[in-house]
């Protein structure tokens, strides 16, 4: 893969994640039991919308094939999508989404402090808009583990569950494969392994403050990145897609 | 799960530097912190701040409407508080 390429594909996993992480928030609107909760989730999951536009919008150009950030969304297939398994979960319960969360956005934070400072000017532009949207959620998120975790009994040992089992997902954020390395040289992109470590000391400290656990790291699932996706994430692009797919350019 | 209702908080929010807080509206949380974060996505959302004060409702201390008369109708007739009886002399520009 050329330096082009891994550059088209590095943004387009950008904004796979964006997207998909976005669409997963926008399943949960109108669902919240409290008004202010759920305003807060809708404003989160337009903040991810518009990232994705800004990565996909930029994928386009550096393309050059006219395909438009509604032709990336809306007519890929599955195995087109490099989003981490990590995001594509289901929901599950409110402790599930949040947990979910607090994991991906500690990530997403570091990843994006890290590409303000990369070569490409137009992924530091974007990195520097949507660092501080995602400072915001995670300090909103954290505090929602924290009341979880240093909640009732019952809301301790449901959210622990929660961090438990997306545990395995989070070894794949940081395994870095020919695409991430290839940007580390060229761009000036993150180096995955030195944020592992920060990483770990930021989640830690949030599950202390909330009386959680920290899991020991076992067995990690991966295949995300590279288009090999859980069951979920068919089923969610076919509710995402079908429209334009039944009504193609369908617009208003 | 108890089915108690988060408590009240009001919410003021200063516009811009330099102006003062004004009163927005209200929302319900369960602790102060939640109550700043619920009360920037619900005000906030459309640039409209720049600082916000939250403040438990039952913290404030208001005045009774059946006291209306006995509070504020006395200075309907005291027009010598307001200081329109002086002369401004002249060379005085900004006053």
């Amino acid at each position: 893969m050329n330096k082009d390429q891994v550059l088209l594909n590095y943004v387009l996993r950008l904004g796979d994640n964006a997207l998909i992480l976005g669409q997963r928030m926008v399943e949960l609107v109108a669902g919240y039991p409290e008004l202010e909760e759920e305003l807060a989730n809708a404003n989160f999951a337009l903040d991810y919308m518009g990232q994705a536009r800004m990565f996909y919008t930029y994928a386009g150009e550096l393309e050059g094939k006219g395909r438009s950030e509604d032709d990336f969304a809306f007519l890929r297939d599955e195995n087109e999508f490099h989003n981490f398994l990590l995001i594509e979960q289901p929901n599950g319960h409110f402790g599930d989404s949040i947990a979910k969360l607090v994991l991906f956005d500690s990530f997403y934070l570091l990843l994006l402090e890290a590409l303000t400072r990369c070569s490409d000017n137009r992924i530091a532009e974007i990195a520097a808009r949507a660092e501080k949207e995602i400072r915001y959620h995670l300090r909103h998120n954290a505090q929602w583990l924290v009341r979880l975790g240093d909640g009732t009994e019952e809301s301790k040992s449901r959210v622990q569950e929660s961090i438990d089992s997306l545990w395995q997902y989070t070894g794949e954020l940081f395994a870095a494969d020919e695409i991430d390395q290839v940007f580390a040289e060229s761009c000036d992109g993150p180096d995955l392994e030195a944020m592992q470590g920060q990483w770990h000391i930021n989640v830690k400290a949030i599950l202390d403050a909330a009386t959680l656990t920290m899991p020991e790291d076992g067995w990690m699932a991966s295949g995300g990145k590279q288009g090999r996706h859980s069951e979920h994430l068919g089923f969610m692009i076919a509710e995402m897609q079908y429209l334009q797919r039944t009504h193609e350019g369908a617009n208003w | 799960m108890s089915n108690k209702e988060w408590p009240l908080y009001e919410v003021f929010i200063r516009s811009k530097s330099g102006l003062s807080h004004r009163h927005c509206g209200s929302i319900h949380a369960a602790d102060d912190q939640m109550a700043l974060d619920a009360a920037r996505d619900t005000y906030t959302r459309r640039q409209e701040g720049v600082s916000i004060w939250v403040v438990r409702s039952s913290e404030i201390v208001a005045s009774d409407p059946a006291e209306t008369a006995a509070f504020f109708e006395p200075a309907e007739d005291k027009i010598y508080r307001h200081p329109t009886f002086y002369e401004i002399p002249d060379g005085v520009e900004n006053l």
